[in-house]
């Protein structure tokens, strides 16, 4: 039997001889299942695609009136099919919670890099992990049944509902997404350019805010647009916290339904197949899936372009 | 599905830098504040994860009595209603997620490592398609399993296999990432020896790397697993009902899951839904955590430092 060993750039690559035919079967089988997920994005491009058109094609509704109209009333009597009022809310929720989760997690980012002594790192990033594995569900009722009456309540006047409250908690549940992607950044800096800013005669916070950060700024950048695009997609916590009225509105204390609060629940009441009802929650998700794609491309290109590459 | 879930099992965390601490570093009231904001910043998380957990305990341990397990959920009698199905449709659906994801992720994770050339470019575009599909909200999967699962096409209906499809398929791409991460970490002597042996490239892989990789499979695959479970939005969008009043049998029947029930409890206002969504919520954080703890326990004990 002989075997041939081709050497690529990076490890060894094994190129087999002709000899074994049940070999080929297995490649396939491995290929076959590296295909699924390939096959997972046709699967959704599909599924949105056929009740997308459709839902356009309705003499109720036209591109122009779903991308301007001020009125989404799919679930009512009186249709209107404008998706800014979902446009809106998402981005009010989207913005407040960027406004917690920047700051928080850029600085736990560089407590965690820059201060924390190691043993104090394997304590602390542990439960950051734990905070990003509890369920968006369980933030959903927090914010609903904790954050809204005991926190906001007590403070200014707001209703049950409000996008502020599922603004902030969604934002302390993406506090995670940003500290850990961004230490990781901060990590990656070689330790050089801070002991060269050292014997200049820096300060520890001249360092990390001067040379670590800037130096770390693509991976953050990555981490903050990930931050963003975790926010427009999250689900449970808007639909619970934040109401289900549509309304064109960036008052945080107003409550709003986001795109993904009204697919939920528009699809939780169990629209027939192939109404306008059931056509619109996909016109929607297309929409949500054109955003989150696009933002995973320009985060890509950002980390490309910015990169600093070290040795 | 975000590049956070792959965190966790990051294969060698990078070499401990002398830490720069100490009072000579922070002179100024400036830098001290500076220190004391940054760890301000750590504060908030811990503190509100640590008021969360105690919340939903002072508030659940009432309802965290035997007929949360014997009874079926209720809309009428919060006080005495159960979770019977709900946490039965979460064990079915935990298994039959598995059952997928872990034939697929690691089998796709054995082609892409072992046998992909990476110039070819229908590689590439697998591998860019992962990466795109990690940052795909799980409500749009959801939409997948409506419009081409439960209705469409295949048109399953709610049922277990269809929950299981669309929660294999929302977390494959964290099995498939972790799976990677395991089987590059095992060294390329260990193939180079396997080989000089006379064995194949699949003996080698069967019996050489994938023995070698199994803890940090796992890891990744069991907090994979936990993913899927919590998730709630999926399952609403396929019209999971949160009212079902029978366990099931098959993967062929309607069920209910823990997330779902949470759902529709949390949304009523009165107290005793609170309490009962409470109590829910501590049984899913207590399965939550056991298998994280399975998890931990398996990357500790099994995972080897080449």
């Amino acid at each position: 039997m002989s075997t041939t060993v081709r050497s690529t750039g990076a490890g060894v690559s094994l190129r087999r001889s002709k000899a074994h035919p049940a070999e080929r079967v297995i490649e396939a089988v491995l290929f076959l299942a590296a295909l699924v997920s390939v096959l997972t994005t046709v699967g959704i491009v599909v599924a949105i695609i056929g009740p997308t058109i459709s839902f356009f094609r309705e003499p109720a509704v036209s591109l122009w009136d779903f991308l301007t109209g001020t009125e989404w009333t799919v679930l009512f009597a009186e249709k209107k099919f404008g998706v800014l009022p979902l446009v809106t809310a998402t981005i009010t929720t989207t913005v407040i919670a960027l406004l917690v989760a920047v700051p928080i997690g850029l600085g736990a980012a560089i407590y965690l890099s820059e201060y924390a002594s190691p043993r104090a790192r394997t304590l602390l990033k542990p439960t950051l992990e734990v905070l990003a594995g509890i369920p968006t569900v369980v933030y959903g009722f927090f914010a609903l049944a904790f954050v809204t009456p005991n926190l906001l309540q007590t403070f200014i006047d707001v209703g049950t509902f409000s996008m502020l409250s599922a603004g902030l908690v969604m934002g302390i549940m993406i506090v995670p997404t940003v500290a850990s992607l961004s230490e990781d950044a901060m990590s990656a800096v070689p330790q050089a350019l801070r002991d060269g800013a050292y014997g200049l005669g820096s300060t520890k916070m001249q360092v990390a805010v001067r040379v670590v950060v800037p130096a770390a700024i693509s991976g953050i950048i990555a981490a903050f647009v990930l931050g963003i695009s975790r926010a427009v997609g999250e689900t449970m916590i808007v639909v619970l916290a934040a109401g289900s009225t549509p309304n064109l509105s960036v008052n945080p204390l107003e409550p709003g339904q986001t795109m993904t609060a009204f697919i939920a629940q528009a699809a939780s009441g169990d629209q027939p197949t192939g109404s306008i009802g059931y056509k619109s929650l996909f016109a929607v998700a297309a929409l949500l899936f054109v955003i989150t794609v696009l933002m995973n491309f320009v985060s890509i290109r950002l980390v490309r372009r910015y990169r600093e590459v070290y040795e | 599905m975000t590049a956070t879930d792959l965190i966790a099992f990051e294969p060698a965390p990078p070499e401990p830098r002398p830490a720069m601490t100490g009072p000579g570093h922070d002179r100024t009231p400036v830098q001290r504040a500076f220190r004391l904001i940054l760890l301000g910043c750590l504060a908030v998380g811990v503190v509100f994860l640590a008021v969360l957990l105690a919340y939903v305990l002072t508030e659940g341990w009432q309802r965290l009595d035997t007929e949360l397990w014997r009874n079926q959920a209720s809309q009428i009698h919060p006080a005495t209603a159960g979770a019977q199905a709900a946490i039965v449709g979460t064990l079915w659906l935990m298994v039959g997620t598995a059952l997928i994801i872990l034939p697929v992720g690691v089998l796709a994770a054995v082609y892409l490592e072992e046998y992909a050339d990476r110039d070819k470019w229908y590689n590439r575009l697998i591998e860019l398609n992962i990466q795109n599909l990690a940052a795909v909200p799980s409500v749009v999967y959801g939409i997948l399993g409506l419009g081409l699962i439960v209705r469409g096409p295949l048109s399953l209906g709610p049922v277990v296999l269809a929950g299981a499809l669309i929660l294999a398929l929302l977390v494959l791409p964290v099995v498939i990432i972790s799976s990677r991460e395991a089987i590059r970490a095992v060294p390329d002597s260990l193939r180079d020896g396997s080989l000089a042996l006379g064995a194949t490239r699949w003996q080698t892989v069967w019996r050489t790397v994938l023995p070698n990789s199994i803890p940090g499979i796992a890891t990744g695959s069991i907090l994979a697993l936990s993913r899927a479970i919590g998730e709630a939005a999926p399952l609403v969008v396929i019209g999971v009902a949160a009212f079902v009043q029978f366990n099931p049998a098959s993967v062929f029947d309607r069920f209910t899951a823990l997330p779902i029930q949470i759902y529709n409890y949390a949304s009523r206002p009165q107290e005793d839904f609170i309490i009962l969504s409470s109590a829910l919520i501590v049984v899913l954080l207590a399965i939550l955590l056991l298998m994280n703890s399975a998890a931990v326990f398996i990357r500790n004990k099994y995972q080897r430092r080449w």
